[in-house]
């Protein structure tokens, strides 16, 4: 199995800052950590390693210091490791990045499994997954929870999404792209002798001139065909809270269910 | 002279911290509260490799160095002081004193399985009459056939409950023993499943109620001959050559509970009001976090510093035994602090700052009192007190010997 995982180097806090005039995010003086998503991808990518053999590369688009996500990614157990940087990638929308990591990808040749979060805590939009597997032109699988079935032979995949009204079961080809849920597996902590491998590895960074068979001005800001028009935090939530009086916790709970009944909560 | 630490000793920091945050920090208050130990966490330390960091890979340690058990001994403490009590036993006296004296057998069968977690173990000089007075054991060990035969009674054991191994420091000759001349005092590796073996726990303590800390009772215990370590009459070298190991993780210890108190303290100086402004503003109470950072960041360089020593194989006895005295006192006194800048709500198990107050005085106490370190600081200046060559010393760090396989 080769197994492609997408991680994205993201701050450390779910209250992302946003420079208001250019309606990108700020990164500085925030600590960085991996999307947490990425981490259960990354873990799966290293529990099917163990399950079928092959290997795990990890690949990340961002400024330069994104290799501090991918040597942790390496710590964990990841093979090889890619970091894509450059000015000219920089301003990337979704459909810029989805780009690019797809042409990282192609370069790196045959692939089984591409593996995604299923959205970066900051940006959020969970396009970046379906974005590569288009431009790929393979199966995407997203919002999986569960790997029910993997088949290298008859090269098949069945797999379990996590959707709002439920699960749903869907069997696709391989080479796929799955984005995955939290729910999928625990992952795990790096080892030292993951960390002692990660500091001594030398990380390839590609550029724009690393991807000849790219067209480059998909690539940046220029290749972006999303405009931020305006940034902004909506109004806060108003809410307010109810204390229930009542004589016995019966008519209080009833009180209650009512009320929930009204709102239709319930 | 270099400052910096490694890129490996901050992804270790970062490692550690996220495990102690995860596996750790959501249980302990109620452990605490219900001075519960938790097998559990000690099992998932050593899968984590942790229990063997800076043990050579070939004796089944991770091969990290000496300063990496002080950053893993920071960041488990920052959660729970019953966290590095585990490395200090287990590790500092114990693991490290088999890789200092041990027979090429004795690190194949007792310090591999420890370094891997599998077994574990601890260190027991202290009795019920005899702690600071290491030389007023009673404990004796008498030589029968190609078996040593342990009688006597040790008191204040970390982790005595718990462990498959156990240090242990008694007299062999009787002579001697007489004369307080501790030059007739061995060291013996004595296994829980030997005959003559009882443990019990010790209920109602101060502090550490998340850690085991009991007794160990030897009647007629048999060890065999090959489980001495050392010599015959080294056993109080290598005690004190034990403490060296002990003292520093103790050390490194104290400078992640001063930051748990500095991270407790600021937090809430940010979020209690009081006379219309946060109590952070108020000067007296900047005074209490000036001092926090203060005694952590010079804490953590004299435990660096003796790291290095250790790195080196320079003998750092003194240096240990300074980071201890003085990073034990800081803690103690940050969180008396950070119980004061909490208030009222400091003082009750709702917050964290409680908790770190009474752990910290037990370090104060164990592993050399403050006034024993107090004794050999002023010895050492004085010059009555001078380290002699010892027959075996701590393997000085070698990256690429200890990273080997074989
Ligand atoms: C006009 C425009 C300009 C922008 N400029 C900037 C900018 O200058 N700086 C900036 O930081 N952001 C910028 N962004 C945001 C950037 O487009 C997104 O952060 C990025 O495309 C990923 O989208 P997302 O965060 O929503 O990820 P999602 O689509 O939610 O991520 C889903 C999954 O895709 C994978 N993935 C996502 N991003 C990457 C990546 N970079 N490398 C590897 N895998 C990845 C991960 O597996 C992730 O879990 C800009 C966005 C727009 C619209
Ligand atoms: C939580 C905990 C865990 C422990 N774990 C272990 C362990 O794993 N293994 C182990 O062997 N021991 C362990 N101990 C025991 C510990 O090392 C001893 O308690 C310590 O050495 C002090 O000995 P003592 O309690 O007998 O006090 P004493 O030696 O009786 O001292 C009492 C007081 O007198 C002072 N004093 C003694 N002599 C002098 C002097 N010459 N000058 C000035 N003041 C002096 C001391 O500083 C102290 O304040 C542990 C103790 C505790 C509390």
């Amino acid at each position: 199995m080769n197994i492609i995982v997408c991680i994205k180097q993201v701050p450390d806090t779910t209250e992302v800052k946003i420079n208001p005039e250019t309606g990108t995010l700020i990164r500085e003086g925030v600590p960085s950590i991996i999307n947490p998503f990425d981490t259960y991808a990354i873990e799966e990518g290293l529990r099917l390693k163990e399950k079928f053999g092959g290997k795990v590369t990890v690949i990340s688009m961002g400024p330069p210091q994104a290799m501090e996500a991918l040597k942790e990614a390496v710590a964990m157990g990841a093979d090889e490791a890619i970091l894509l940087s450059d000015k000219a990638f920089a301003g990337s929308d979704t459909w810029a990045t989805a780009y690019t990591l797809s042409q990282a990808i192609k370069k790196l040749g045959e692939f089984d499994l591409i593996l995604c979060g299923k959205q970066a805590i900051d940006g959020d939009t969970g396009q970046v997954g379906p974005g590569i597997a288009r431009q790929l032109g393979i199966s995407q699988l997203t919002y999986v929870f569960k790997i029910r079935h993997l088949d290298p032979e008859s090269r098949t995949i069945v797999v379990e999404r996590l959707l709002e009204e439920g699960r749903e079961v869907v069997e696709t080809k391989l080479p796929a792209l799955l984005t995955v849920v939290k729910d999928i597996n625990q992952p795990r902590y790096p080892t030292f002798l993951g960390i002692r491998r990660a500091t001594r590895m030398q990380i390839p960074v590609w550029g724009a001139a690393d991807l000849p068979g790219a067209d480059s001005s998909k690539f940046g800001l220029k290749g972006s065909p999303t405009q931020v028009v305006r940034v902004f935090n909506p109004p806060k939530r108003e809410g307010k809270v109810e204390i229930i009086q009542a004589d016995s916790v019966d008519e209080a709970a009833s009180i209650l269910a009512d009320k929930l009944l009204a709102e239709k909560v319930i | 002279m270099d400052f910096a630490l490694t890129e490996e000793h901050q992804m270790v920091r970062k490692m550690v911290r996220e495990f102690a945050e995860k596996e750790i920090a959501p249980y302990i208050k109620e452990l605490d509260r219900k001075h519960q130990y938790s097998r559990d966490i000690l099992t998932k330390m050593g899968q984590q490799g942790i229990l063997g960091i800076c043990i050579p890979v070939k004796y089944g340690g991770a091969g990290m160095d000496y300063i990496s058990l002080a950053i893993a001994c920071e960041e488990l403490e920052r959660v729970d002081t019953s966290a590095r009590v585990v490395l200090s036993v287990h590790i500092g006296l114990n693991s490290l004193s088999l890789l200092q004296w041990g027979t090429e057998e004795q690190k194949q069968k007792y310090l591999v399985p420890q370094a891997m977690g599998q077994k574990i173990a601890t260190y027991a000089l202290t009795e019920p009459n005899a702690g600071s007075d290491a030389v007023g054991i009673q404990t004796t060990a008498r030589k029968e056939g190609d078996h040593y035969v342990l009688n006597g009674e040790k008191m204040w054991i970390s982790l005595a409950d718990v462990a498959d191994h156990f240090l242990i420091i008694a007299w062999t000759d009787m002579e001697k023993k007489k004369k307080r001349d501790h030059s007739g005092m061995s060291a013996f590796i004595v296994e829980r499943s030997f005959p003559g073996v009882k443990t019990g726990t010790i209920h109602g303590k101060l502090g550490v109620r998340a850690g085991n800390t009991g007794s160990i009772t030897l009647t007629d215990c048999m060890v065999p001959a090959e489980n001495l370590l050392g010599q015959e009459g080294e056993g109080f070298k290598i005690a004190m050559s034990a403490l060296d190991g002990g003292r520093y993780t103790v050390a490194a210890g104290a400078v992640g509970l001063i930051e748990a108190c500095l991270e407790a303290s600021v937090r809430y100086a940010n979020e209690r009001y009081a006379f219309g402004v946060p109590i952070g503003q108020h000067q007296l109470v900047q005074q209490m976090i000036a001092k926090m950072v203060a005694r952590r960041d010079a804490g953590r360089w004299l435990v660096y510093y003796a790291g290095w020593l250790k790195n080196q194989g320079i003998r750092n006895t003194r240096e240990t035994s300074l980071a201890k005295w003085i990073n034990c006192d800081a803690a103690f006194d940050s969180a008396a602090d950070a119980v004061q800048i909490h208030g009222a709500y400091g003082y009750c198990d709702e917050y964290d700052v409680e908790r770190y107050l009474r752990n910290s005085k037990g370090a104060v106490i164990y592993e050399g009192s403050r006034e024993i370190h107090q004794l050999i600081q002023a010895q050492y200046a004085l010059g009555y007190r001078q380290d002699k060559p010892l027959r075996c010393e701590l393997p000085a760090y070698d990256p690429v010997e200890w990273q080997s396989e074989g």
